[in-house]
C-alpha cells in the first residue's frame, strides 16, 4: 500500500507517509507517537459539543439535514434473536424508508447473516456492512478475528466494522492492536474497514484521540465510536475529537478517513447535533454518506417522523411509521 | 456554496414591549428627567428603539436624596429581610429571562446565544449569591455596617450584569443605590427599575437615572453618595479618583485591560483555539479582560496560527437576535471608529492583518474578527486597549519571557495560561500580576470568584466575599 501510494503523488505527501509509517517501526514508536499529540482538555471539549449543540437548525436547513441523516444510516440490528427474516424486513426498509425518503447508507448486520443481508439490497447502492473480529469485546485470538472477518467479506459483506482489543490498549500494546487492524484490513480485501474504538471503555478524551490515531495510521477507512453494547457510546464530545482527529490526519498525511458514531443516537435533534459537529469541525468534505455514517436502529423512524412532520405540519401517530 | 447552510433562526421580539419613551427611576416611581432626551439604538440596524430621559445633576439629587431616605429602613432590616427580596429578584430575573436577553442583545448588539446562555444566567446567580450572604455578613470578616448610598456608574459592554455585580452585594450588605447605566445601553437597566416594583423593593433602594458623562459626574460628585463603584475605561476612572480624592468616599474601580492568553507548546490545541477565540471575540471583544494579547510559543506559532484562521472561518457574523449568530455588531459608532483607527494604526505600524471572508450586514456597526501577527510589544495595537474583535499575535519561547511580557502592560486585569503541565500553571499564576488568571479556559464567570485589577486595571474586587468588602464599612 505504502509503495502504492508513493508512485505520482506529490513529494510532500510521500515523505510523510513514509514519516508516519516509521510511527509503527516499534511498539516504543508508536507509543512515543500516540502520547506525543496535543492532550485534550475534558472541560473545554465538553463546552465545545454543549455550544454546538445549541445550533438552531429549523426550516429549509431542517429538511436538509433530516434527509442527509437518512442517507447517511448505518440501519443496525445486532441482536442475539436475529434470523434471515428479520434482517430481510429491514433490508426492504432500508431501501424504502417511506414515502420519499432517500435510501439509507448501510445495513449492519452479524457476519452469519450477511449472506441474506446482501440477497437483499443486491444491486440497490445500499451496502452491506457487517461486525466481526468477536464482536463486541474482542476478546479472541486473531486467528478467529481474521476467520470472522474472511466469514463476512466472502458473504459478501462492504464495509466491515471490527473492534479493537481495548484491553490491549489501556495496558499500553498498542503494537497489538496496530497489527491486528493490519491483519483485518488484510483479510478485507477490497470491502472498507471501519474500526470500533468503543470509546466508552477508553474513558479519557485522550485516548479516544489516540486511539483515532492509531486506527488511522494501520489503515482504518472509517473509525467509529462505538458497538452500542456500551454505555456510554456516541457522545458529542468524543465525536468531535474524532472528527478533529480525521481532520488533522487528512492534513498531516493527504488521505481522508470517515466518522461513524454509533449507539445511542436516537433522535433527529441527536442526529443533527452530529451533522452541526460535522458541519463545523471537518467541514463539507465530510457531509456525505460516503464519508460520515450514523450506526443506529430507532434514529430512522424519528427522522421520518420529523420528515413528516415538517412536509405536513403535523405528526402522525407512530403506528404510521414501520416497525421493522 | 456549502452543503449545509443554516436556514436564519431569528429569536422572535414578540416578548419584549418597548415604550416610545421612558423616564429615570427615582424612589420608585418612574419620572421625567430634566435634561434633554437622547435615542438609544439597535446597533445592529441603527433604529432607534426608545427616547431615553438625561438626568440633571438636580435629578440626581433627588435620587441621592430618596436613597438616603430609603437606607434607614434598608440597613435596619434584618439580613434575613434584606435576603428574601433578593432572592425574589433573583428569581423574577430567572422568569424574564428570555425577555431581558432579547432586550439586552437589541439594546447592546451581542448575540442573543450569549445573551440567553452567558449574560442572564450569571445576572440571576449574582443576585442568588448576595441573596446568600445577606444573612451570614458577620461571618464574612468585614462587619456588618453598610456604607449608605452607593453611587454606581456602569458600562455598556455587560449592561445588566454589571448593574447585577454593582447592585447584589450594596443591598445584601443593607445600602441603598444610585445606578447610571451607559447612555448607549440604559434598556435593561430600566427594566430592572420595573423588577424591583415586581418584587416590592421599598422605593428609594434603587435608582435608576439614565444619561451621558455628565450625569455619571454628578452621581460620582454628590456629597451625600458614601461610596462610588465604577466599571468603564481607565480614562474616566483617572476622573473619578480624581474627584473622589479628599473626601470619605469609598472608591472601586474595574478598568481597562490587555489581558495575555499564553499558549505552552504542550497545549491541548483544539481547546486552546477555543479559548483564544472565546477569549477576544466572545460580546465582539468588548470586554474588560479579554485575551486580546495572544502570546503562542514560537515552537507552535504555525500549527497553532493554521488552526485559528481555520476556527475563525467558522465564525457566523451577523444578526445579533440570530440564534445561530456567533459574533454581533460593535456597540456604537464611535467604538467602531475606536476599533477602526487603532487596527490601522497597527497596520501602518507594521503589523499583519488577517480576518476570514465574512459578509458583513451594510447597515448597522460592524467590524470582522481580526487577527494581527507579528506584533511586537512596542506597537500600539499591543499596548493600547482595542475593545473590539481584534486580536495581537505575539511570541516567546520560554515561561520567563512569558511572564515577563504578559505583565509588561500598564494593565493587569486577567491572563491566561494553556498547557497541560499543572506545576507550570502554579507557577505562572504565581508570577502573574492580574486579577484572574484563568488556567486552560477564558471569560469565565462565577459570583462565588472575585474579579478585579492590578495597576491600571483598577482596585477593589467585586464577586465572591471580597466583593462584600467594598459595600461594608470594615
Amino acid at each position: 500500500m505504502e509503495e502504492e501510494a508513493l508512485v505520482g503523488d506529490a513529494v510532500m505527501v510521500s515523505t510523510l507517509t513514509t514519516s508516519l509509517a516509521d510511527v509503527a517501526a516499534s511498539g516504543a514508536t508508536l507509543r512515543a507517537f500516540l502520547h506525543g499529540l496535543p492532550g485534550v482538555d475534558r472541560v473545554g471539549a465538553d463546552q465545545r459539543a454543549a455550544m454546538l449543540g445549541t445550533r438552531s437548525i429549523k426550516t429549509t436547513a431542517k429538511a436538509k439535514a433530516i434527509d442527509l441523516a437518512i442517507s447517511m444510516v448505518d440501519l443496525t440490528t445486532l441482536e442475539g434473536a436475529d434470523t434471515a427474516g428479520k434482517v430481510r424486513a429491514m433490508c426492504i426498509k432500508a431501501l424504502r424508508p417511506g414515502s420519499d425518503a432517500p435510501k439509507v447508507a448501510a445495513v449492519c448486520v452479524y457476519p452469519d447473516l450477511v449472506a441474506v443481508a446482501a440477497e437483499a439490497v443486491r444491486g440497490s447502492g445500499v451496502k452491506v456492512a457487517s461486525v466481526a473480529t468477536a464482536f463486541p469485546s474482542g476478546r479472541s485470538s486473531l486467528e478467529v478475528k481474521v476467520s470472522d472477518t474472511a466469514l463476512a467479506v466472502a458473504a459478501g459483506a462492504d464495509e466491515i466494522d471490527m473492534v479493537i482489543d481495548r484491553g490491549a490498549f489501556l495496558s499500553g500494546d498498542y503494537m497489538k492492536i496496530f497489527e491486528e487492524i493490519v491483519a483485518v484490513k488484510a483479510a478485507c480485501g477490497a470491502a472498507h474497514l471501519k474500526v470500533i474504538l468503543e470509546t466508552g471503555e477508553l474513558s479519557t478524551y485522550d485516548n479516544v484521540r489516540r486511539a483515532s490515531w492509531l486506527a488511522m495510521l494501520a489503515g482504518a477507512d472509517f473509525i467509529k465510536t462505538s458497538t452500542g453494547k456500551v454505555s456510554p457510546a456516541a457522545t458529542l464530545p468524543v465525536t468531535l475529537i474524532m472528527l478533529e482527529a480525521v481532520r488533522d490526519f487528512r492534513d498531516a498525511t493527504g488521505r481522508q478517513v470517515g466518522v461513524k458514531p454509533a449507539g445511542g443516537i436516537r433522535t433527529t435533534k441527536d442526529a443533527i447535533k452530529n451533522l452541526v459537529l460535522v458541519n463545523e469541525t471537518a467541514g463539507d468534505d465530510w457531509l456525505t454518506p460516503e464519508w460520515f455514517r450514523l450506526g443506529a436502529s430507532s434514529l430512522l423512524n424519528d427522522l421520518l417522523m420529523q420528515r413528516q412532520k415538517l412536509a405536513t405540519g403535523r405528526y402522525a401517530g407512530p403506528d404510521y411509521f414501520t416497525l421493522d | 456554496m456549502a452543503i449545509f447552510e443554516y436556514a436564519p433562526a431569528p429569536e422572535s421580539t414578540d416578548v419584549v414591549d418597548i415604550k416610545p419613551s421612558y423616564g429615570l427611576f427615582i424612589n420608585g416611581e418612574f419620572v421625567d428627567g430634566s435634561g434633554p432626551t437622547f435615542k438609544t439604538i439597535n446597533p445592529a440596524t441603527e433604529v432607534p428603539l426608545a427616547e431615553i430621559a438625561t438626568a440633571t445633576s438636580d435629578d440626581v439629587d433627588r435620587a441621592v436624596q430618596a436613597a438616603r431616605k430609603a437606607f434607614g429602613v434598608w440597613s435596619a432590616l434584618p439580613g434575613a429581610e434584606r435576603a428574601k427580596y433578593l432572592f425574589r429578584i433573583a428569581r423574577i430575573i430567572q422568569e424574564r429571562a428570555r425577555e431581558l436577553a432579547v432586550l439586552e442583545s437589541l439594546d447592546n448588539g451581542k448575540p442573543i446565544r450569549e445573551s440567553r446562555d452567558v449574560d442572564l444566567p450569571l445576572v440571576a446567580a449574582h443576585f442568588f449569591y448576595y441573596a446568600g450572604w445577606a444573612d451570614k455578613l458577620e461571618y464574612a470578616g468585614f462587619g456588618t455596617k453598610a456604607l449608605g448610598v452607593a453611587g454606581q456608574v456602569i458600562p455598556w459592554n455587560f449592561p445588566l450584569l454589571m448593574l447585577a455585580w454593582k447592585i447584589a452585594p450594596a443591598l445584601a450588605c443593607g445600602n441603598t443605590v444610585v445606578l447610571k447605566p451607559a447612555e448607549t445601553t440604559p434598556l435593561t437597566a430600566l427594566w430592572f427599575a420595573d423588577i424591583c416594583r415586581q418584587a416590592d423593593l421599598p422605593p428609594g433602594v434603587v435608582n435608576i437615572v439614565t444619561g451621558a458623562g455628565d450625569t455619571g459626574a454628578a452621581v460620582v460628585a454628590h456629597p451625600d453618595v458614601n461610596k462610588v463603584a465604577f466599571t468603564g475605561s481607565t480614562e474616566v476612572g483617572r476622573i473619578i479618583a480624581r474627584t473622589v480624592a479628599g473626601t470619605d468616599k469609598k472608591l472601586t474601580l474595574e478598568l481597562g485591560g490587555k489581558a495575555a492568553n499564553i499558549v505552552f507548546e504542550d497545549a491541548a490545541i483544539d481547546q486552546a483555539v477555543e479559548g483564544i477565540v472565546n477569549g477576544i471575540f466572545f460580546n465582539q471583544g468588548h470586554v474588560c479582560c479579554a485575551g486580546s494579547r495572544l502570546l503562542v510559543q514560537e515552537s507552535i506559532q504555525d500549527e497553532l496560527l493554521d488552526s485559528l484562521k481555520r476556527r475563525l472561518g467558522t465564525l457566523r457574523v451577523g444578526d445579533p437576535l440570530d440564534k445561530n449568530t456567533d459574533v454581533g455588531a460593535i456597540n456604537s459608532a464611535d467604538q467602531l471608529a475606536k476599533i477602526r483607527e487603532l487596527s490601522e494604526i497597527g497596520e501602518s505600524e507594521g503589523a499583519l492583518r488577517w480576518s476570514p471572508a465574512c459578509e458583513l450586514p451594510e447597515r448597522g456597526f460592524w467590524f470582522p474578527p481580526t487577527i494581527f501577527t507579528g506584533v511586537a510589544q512596542s506597537h500600539t495595537i499591543a499596548r493600547d486597549e482595542i475593545f473590539g474583535p481584534v486580536l495581537s499575535v505575539l511570541t516567546f519561547r520560554t515561561p520567563a519571557e512569558a511572564v515577563e511580557k504578559a505583565n509588561n502592560t500598564p494593565y493587569g486585569l486577567s491572563a491566561g495560561i494553556w498547557t497541560e503541565k499543572g506545576s507550570r500553571i502554579l507557577w505562572m499564576a504565581d508570577k502573574l500580576r492580574a486579577g484572574v488568571v484563568w488556567a486552560n479556559t477564558f471569560n469565565k464567570f462565577d459570583p462565588a470568584s472575585p474579579f478585579g485589577g492590578y495597576k491600571e486595571s483598577g482596585y477593589g474586587r467585586e464577586g465572591g466575599l471580597l466583593g462584600l468588602e467594598a459595600y461594608l464599612d470594615v
